[in-house]
């Protein structure tokens, strides 16, 4: 790096520091943004929240690589570093973040044409529209190509038949991002990338209701729904090329999840009890907690080195061994924590279990879709086995 | 992989080259004989590619720059071991140029730093540590008795396991100067030369072909100026050693790991049976996955380690054997596998799967078993 350009980043550090310093609301300090993306009336009724998605999207950083002209800051990837530094350090978030900034919007920016960006990507950098992702369906999970919601010329539209499913919060999005089929002789050679507005006619978004009881993800049926033609991204039958481009970013977005290590022990002494030295007094679980422990540190090393190495230039980010790691070791870490509740771990509702103790529980049976959603492990196992390693088949 | 400022890429390039060139896994296999043991006249080690190490400056790596060495750090050190370990190399360089210098380092005295750091830099002398009484990695039980005299002090007891044992010129040497065998307190570490009277040493003819051996002392006399640190108090010292050493060795057992993982690998894309390449098989292929996601938490663990050292860390002990608990478990999985997968001929003594796998064991219970590690991880994180 030369001088003057260790200068523009020392520069821009300092503007960023500043700014943040000024605009970000302190009640909102170490808060997951997550909790806002995912449930829209708790965005409604917080107004810092409301105050400070306002400022970051006037300062087009919600959506930071984006050219201004659709709503983002045209910061370059050192830049976009440095402010995501400086969020960190402060306890802050990006309060833009979604489904259509994470996934949609680099789609779009790639393959869709300038109207499509014009008219999509200035409400996705505004957090004014919500977005869902229409690709699982029934019969169409891991063997993701083999989807068969219709999509069939009109002339002057598209008529789209069919269901999907798992569809996360379709009951309140405004749009959908959707592959449907376009051509019945070809498999992956078939799929088109269409944009589909939730408020068409014929288009109905049920919640499913979760083992964990979570209403979060959908089913979304399509009958005779009609699409305008230029809702199409990239050409006809190109939708499997998007949506593996799309997939990548769902994955990295998947992998930059950074949990926190708290300790499980605290609460193993309180509800096992410790024998005379102090230890878990049950040898059989403290080891178990041990082991998932020491994986659980050397997996959060792990997503460091990977991130240091990204930033010096690094290729091999090995994001499908990242995502097993982390669901195996989450997953193990939940059942572990309902394991020390006991008794207490296995309530669903109701005054005769303490909040913490039911939202293990449910934490626990949310867990169990690490492993299903983002590509299943198995599906990651065999991307690691033929992209990483190599391996033929 | 870390990443490496300019100096250590090169150290690295330049380690990865020579241990390609001048040690495939035929220069160990020249240490056994036809029936699998370590031949009968074997040092456990080959010198003259010992001398070509301490000519590239790898056995000053650690040591003081004047005394000789270039202080490059452990994580430089831990980039040599890795690539020694790929191939299995045998050499005293963890015992002598990482584990006797950091014992130096950590507690010798100006007169003991100034006799035996030069020494080890340039290679002249060997040096280890002669701590193990038992089958297993346990300080507090030492019984080896330290007993003042008129001098200094007066030695006997028994050493096993002592690394090189048998080509070393000087031991780190740990002996209890009071209390009883289960307690740390009174503990105290000596330098002693391995020709002093009353020192007789047995090799041991072990699995990986490498010569530990058995270090017994009859009254064997030392100057007061032999202790390192205090008297009595010399646990926590000890520990501080094998903290590090431990480091180092989980970082060679990485290299073992990943080459143990990569020529398997290669296997399975070469094998044909039921007219496939067996690596097509799902199976095979999420074995292969899961094995390669335990080699980068291992990574992770060991480079963390590393840095943690030349960092000056707390946390030092706690990342230490997270760092040896996971290369050991890393490589006991991979080290099976390799045998596993190769089939029959990963039975067999020309097949290099056997080696990988006897120097996955041994190393696994160098300076502390897997089980060890995890149990003292546990108790540093309140467990």
């Amino acid at each position: 790096m030369t001088d003057a350009k260790a200068m523009e980043g020392q520069d821009f550090r300092q503007e960023v520091r500043a700014w943040l310093k000024a605009n970000f609301p302190p009640s909102l300090t170490g808060i997951s943004g997550l909790v806002f993306q995912s449930d829209v009336h708790a965005a409604a009724a917080n107004s810092d929240f409301q105050l400070w998605r306002q400022r970051v999207q006037e300062k087009g950083w919600g959506v930071p690589t984006w050219p201004t002209r659709f709503g983002g800051a045209d910061l370059g990837e050192a830049q976009v570093r440095v402010l995501a530094d400086e969020m960190t350090a402060i306890g802050a978030f990006n309060p833009i973040r979604s489904f259509g900034t994470m996934m949609l919007g680099p789609t779009l920016l790639e393959f869709g044409n300038e109207a499509q960006k014009l008219e999509h990507l200035p409400p996705i950098a505004g957090h004014e529209l919500r977005w869902c992702q229409g690709f699982s369906e029934p019969g169409a999970g891991s063997d993701l190509a083999s989807l068969q919601t219709r999509a069939v010329d009109m002339g002057d539209h598209w008529l789209v038949n069919g269901q999907k499913i798992w569809t996360s919060g379709a009951d309140q999005a405004d749009w959908c991002f959707a592959l449907v089929r376009t051509d019945t002789s070809r498999k992956q050679g078939g799929i088109s990338f269409l944009l589909i507005d939730m408020k068409s006619p014929g288009v109905e978004a049920r919640p499913i209701i979760l083992i964990s009881g979570s209403t979060h993800f959908c089913e979304v049926f399509f009958n005779d729904v009609k699409v305008p033609k230029d809702n199409l991204v990239g050409e006809v039958n190109q939708g499997w090329t998007i949506a593996k481009r799309l997939l990548q970013h769902e994955r990295n977005s998947l992998s930059e999840v950074k949990a926190e290590i708290t300790s499980l022990a605290p609460l193993a002494h309180r509800h096992v009890g410790t024998d005379a030295l102090g230890r878990i007094d049950c040898p059989d679980l403290r080891a178990r907690m041990v082991r998932n422990a020491m994986r659980h540190e050397a997996y959060m090393a792990t997503v460091r080195r990977f991130g240091e190495e990204a930033k010096n230039g690094g290729s091999d980010s090995a994001v499908s061994t990242l995502k097993n790691l982390w669901s195996e070791i989450i997953q193990q870490r939940s059942e572990l924590l309902v394991e020390i509740l006991g008794g207490n771990g296995l309530g669903w509702a109701g005054s005769a279990y303490a909040a913490d103790e039911l939202e293990a529980t449910r934490a626990w049976l949310h867990s169990k879709a690490f492993s299903i959603y983002g590509g299943s492990y198995e599906v990651q196992n065999n991307i690691t086995a033929k992209r990483t390693l190599g391996l033929p088949g | 992989m870390a990443v490496l400022n300019d100096e250590q890429a090169m150290l690295k390039d330049m380690a990865a080259e020579w241990v390609r060139d001048r040690m495939p896994v035929t220069a160990l296999r020249a240490l056994y004989d036809h029936g699998g043991g370590g031949r009968s006249d074997s040092l456990g080690h080959d010198p003259a590619a010992w001398a070509e190490m301490a000519e590239m400056g790898w056995s000053g790596i650690l040591v003081p720059q004047e005394y000789g060495g270039s202080d490059f750090g452990y994580l430089g050190m831990g980039l040599v071991l890795e690539e020694l370990g790929r191939n299995l190399a045998a050499s005293p360089l963890l015992s002598s140029a990482l584990v006797a210098a950091t014992a130096l380092r950590l507690g010798g005295t100006s007169d003991q730093k100034a006799r035996w750091f030069p020494a080890i830099a340039d290679g002249s002398a060997i040096g280890t540590l002669a701590m193990e009484e038992t089958s297993h990695h346990a300080l507090e039980k030492t019984a080896l008795a330290a007993t003042a005299s008129a001098g200094g002090w007066v030695l006997s007891g028994t050493k096993r396991a002592v690394q090189d044992g048998m080509i070393a010129d000087f031991a780190i040497l740990s002996a209890r100067t009071s209390g009883a065998p289960g307690e740390r307190e009174g503990l105290t570490l000596f330098l002693i030369e391995t020709g002093a009277d009353g020192l007789t040493r047995e090799a041991m003819d072990q699995i990986d072909a490498r010569r530990p051996a058995i270090y017994t002392l009859s009254d064997a006399a030392v100057g007061a100026d032999a202790v390192l640190g205090e008297v009595g108090k010399g646990a926590d010292l000890l520990d501080a050693i094998v903290d590090r050493a431990n480091v180092g060795l989980a970082a060679e057992m990485l290299g073992n790991a990943a080459q143990a993982f990569e020529t398997t690998l290669d296997y399975l894309k070469t094998r044909v049976q039921f007219d496939a390449i067996i690596g097509s098989f799902q199976a095979l292929q999420h074995r292969a996955a899961q094995m390669f996601g335990e080699l980068q938490l291992t990574r992770s663990a060991v480079e963390m380690a590393l840095t943690a050292i030349d960092e000056g860390d707390a946390d030092i002990p706690a990342l230490s054997s997270l760092a040896k608990a996971t290369a050991g478990e890393t490589l006991h999985l991979i080290s099976s596998q390799m045998v596993q997968l190769h089939g029959g001929i990963g039975m067999t003594h020309e097949h290099d799967a056997g080696l990988y796998l006897k120097r996955a064991r041994v190393a696994e219970q160098c300076f502390g078993s897997t089980a060890w590690h995890r149990e003292r991880w546990a108790r540093l994180r309140g467990y």
